[in-house]
């Protein structure tokens, strides 16, 4: 198995690409754009799991030149899996369009743009399969995060109508709802342990929901409901909290 | 945040920052102030803490591995958990392992760490072919035992204090099996457990567990467990059964009944003599591994391990001394680890010297710091030195009279300007 990782130098697309390495014996793309930390990576997993691995420099928002990138690859990837992801500055957001628009457009338009050309092909073939990293923070804006939220939520939106296309052609499509993570990105947030995951641990929960078939999963089952109250809450009590 | 090392003893308040590339490393490096670098924080007392650390977990690739002469170049980060998970199965294992997996590779070369096997094998510095080194100004050295070998002296064993090990080019050691003959000597007193020490210095690996309450005629007694790797047989290690003490265990638990009682199980467990039992190779060399977080068993106000070593002419009239004192004091120490050393090599702080080395765990209370004060005059009588990696008290002057080198370590500080850039809590009390 071939495995495109988009955006491979996040936390937890390393912990996922280990793990298809480790079980599936998977051959890896490990696509991102810090080309020095993207070739240790490479070496390293290689080394690891005795499998082939290469490293290859993509940026999401270089729309351009995704589909010159997705042509370059031989043989092509059975499956993919999309981690790239911006977390932003809410604040920096609201002041400034630029921060706002790059948030959107990593998390979303980046998104699109890649994975119609995956999804093409995948068609095409009636084979492979797609794992997408959204957020919990797409299922309801609340003003703490409410753009990238906003992104998230289009991504989330965008991957179930991605699974109704591509269901007749045998390529399933995952949406991964991760509540709170320790990577790089939250390194800086103070984040509640019992609800934090680390990227072993969610990479083990996405890959166990990958054996299984499942379409939409959260990262630690507790967040399932909290999401659901969150979700209901009624607005009239939602928009006086502080969430 | 709050840091602390493993013995949980002493907290600092730490601005921590992590790094994954080398050019996220220098950015931190040229900010003004100092730091230390923390690995996995399995040094027990303040080694690696400071007010400013920078955690080297996420510095942790596997760069090469030459499969012909089996040397792996990694960086500092690596765990030897890590390194055991993907060698051993190809047929490799640490030259030097110490008690615990849960090391980095860059806290192992720092702390220079030995293992059972030192009197044949050396330190981890006699296993590392080459090392590269981050400079205070930013300048990478690669530094072996011949190529810049002052720096190389300094680094092997210097705590973190001459600047940031990055990669490691580590010779590790060909095996035929994941497991080991293990045989277990009972000794009913000190004399018998040197004595057949001496007897076995043949043995590949030799470690000695000291019942540290046993006093008068048994005083000493121990179980001397001896191991060499075992026939050619499956490489795949079991993984052992873990354990988790989940939260801090009130002290009350660890009082001399308990440990009394934890004591003479363990000494009572086999009989009088076990030859070449077949046991897991990560059993036999990292039985603590076993019982995560143990070191939470000692209660909320942590605890310290007190080791030091004997010039070996010395060593049983210390040792005697020093368990005798212990054991006067009521303070408890739960296990005793007595060892025979090899010959000292040539790093400026390395703690191993040709003798006997013995470890004891207390838990911290205020009585304690006057005992281990009266213990440092023991060993200083007898020609004898702390090691650096498990200290948290010790004072400069004691410790400038145990490592004769420590001048020669401070100008090679001051010369590379190491002095205002990496600093622990540690090498201030120490005056380094
Ligand atoms: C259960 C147990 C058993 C042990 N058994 C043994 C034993 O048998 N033999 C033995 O020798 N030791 C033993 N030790 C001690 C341990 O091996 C050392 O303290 C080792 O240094 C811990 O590595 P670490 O990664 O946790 O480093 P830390 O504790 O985080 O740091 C230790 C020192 O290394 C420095 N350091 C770490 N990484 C780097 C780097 N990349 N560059 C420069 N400096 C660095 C730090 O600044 C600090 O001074 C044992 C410890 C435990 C907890
Ligand atoms: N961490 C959490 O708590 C959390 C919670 C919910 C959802 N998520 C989502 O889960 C996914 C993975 O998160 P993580 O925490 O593992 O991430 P991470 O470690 O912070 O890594 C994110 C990665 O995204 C890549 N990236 C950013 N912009 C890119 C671009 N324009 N083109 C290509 N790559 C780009 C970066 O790669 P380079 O280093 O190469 O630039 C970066 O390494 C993300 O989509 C995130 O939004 C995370």
């Amino acid at each position: 198995m071939y495995l495109l990782v988009l955006g491979a130098n996040s936390d937890t697309a390393h912990a996922l690409a280990a793990r298809f390495a480790q079980e599936e014996r998977a051959h890896l793309y490990l696509a991102s754009r810090d080309r020095e930390l993207l070739e240790k990576r490479a070496r390293d997993l290689a080394l690891r799991h005795q499998v082939e691995v290469r490293p290859l420099v993509f940026d999401a928002t270089d729309y351009a030149s995704h589909a010159a990138f997705y042509a370059g690859l031989d043989p092509k990837p059975d499956g993919v899996a999309l981690a790239f992801g911006y977390l932003g500055d809410q604040q920096e957001a609201q002041q400034n369009f630029g921060e706002a628009k790059k948030i959107i457009d990593v998390n979303f338009t980046g998104a699109v743009s890649i994975l119609e050309i995956v999804a093409a092909d995948f068609a095409r073939r009636n084979h492979g399969f797609i794992i997408a990293l959204s957020s919990v923070a797409g299922e309801r804006g609340r003003q703490s995060n409410y753009i990238y939220g906003a992104a998230k939520g289009a991504l989330t939106t965008y991957l179930s109508g991605l699974r109704h296309r591509l269901c007749p052609h045998q390529v399933r499509v995952m949406t991964v709802l991760p509540g709170f993570m320790a990577t790089k990105m939250t390194e800086h947030l103070k984040l509640p342990g019992p609800l934090t995951a680390s990227p072993e641990e969610a990479a083990g929960h996405i890959f166990r929901a990958y054996k299984k078939g499942r379409d939409v999963v959260y990262i630690k089952p507790l967040w399932r409901w909290i999401m659901m109250l969150i979700r209901n809450l009624p607005e009239f009590v939602f928009k006086r909290t502080k969430l | 945040m709050k840091l602390t090392g493993w013995g949980r003893y002493p907290e600092v308040e730490a601005r921590t920052h992590s790094f994954e590339t080398l050019g996220q490393l220098k950015r931190l490096l040229q900010e003004p102030e100092d730091f230390i670098i923390h690995g996995m924080g399995r040094s027990y007392g303040d080694s690696a803490l400071a007010e400013r650390v920078l955690f080297s977990r996420r510095f942790n690739k596997i760069l090469d591995f030459d499969e012909a002469v089996g040397v792996v170049t990694c960086e500092s980060g690596v765990t030897l958990e890590e390194l055991i998970q993907v060698f051993l199965p190809r047929g490799w294992f640490l030259g030097v392992a110490p008690g615990t997996k849960q090391v980095t590779v860059g806290g192992a070369v720092a702390a220079d760490v030995h293992g059972k096997n030192h009197h044949c094998h050396g330190c981890i510095s006699e296993w590392v072919v080459s090392l590269d080194l981050l400079l205070p100004d930013g300048r990478v050295v690669r530094t072996d035992a011949t190529e810049e070998p002052e720096l190389f002296r300094a680094t092997c064993g210097g705590m973190g204090l001459t600047g940031v090990i990055l990669n490691v080019a580590l010779r590790l050691a060909p095996i035929h099996s994941a497991s080991m003959r293990e045989t277990v000597i009972r000794c009913p007193n000190l004399e018998e457990a040197f004595r057949e020490s001496e007897a076995h210095r043949e043995a590949t690996y030799s470690v000695a567990w000291i019942d540290c309450l046993a006093r008068g005629e048994e005083l000493g007694r121990s179980l001397l467990m001896l191991g060499e790797h075992a026939e050619p047989g499956p490489l795949t290690p079991t993984p052992p059964r873990t354990l988790t003490i989940p939260f801090n265990l009130p002290a009350f638990t660890l009082n001399r009944a308990s440990i009394s009682l934890f004591n003479a199980l363990y000494y009572r467990r086999p009989p009088d003599r076990v030859e070449g039992r077949l046991t897991p190779l990560e059993e036999f060399f990292f039985p603590l591994d076993r019982i995560r977080q143990w070191n939470r068993l000692y209660g909320r106000r942590g605890f310290t391990q007190y080791q030091f070593v004997l010039p070996r002419e010395s060593s049983f009239a210390g040792v005697r001394a020093v368990l005798t004192r212990a054991a006067d004091s009521g303070l408890g120490s739960f296990l005793g680890v007595l060892k025979l050393m090899g010959p000292a090599n040539a790093n400026l702080l390395s703690f191993p010297r040709e003798g006997y080395t013995l470890a004891l765990d207390f838990k911290i209370t205020d009585r304690l710091f006057p005992l281990l004060d009266e213990l440092d005059r023991i060993v200083l009588d007898h020609g004898g030195r702390l090691y650096l990696a498990k200290d948290m008290r010790l004072t400069a002057e004691v410790f400038r009279r145990m490592y004769p080198a420590w001048e020669e370590f401070m100008q090679l500080r001051e010369r590379y300007g190491m002095a205002a850039k990496f600093n622990s809590r540690q090498s201030r009390r120490l005056g380094v």
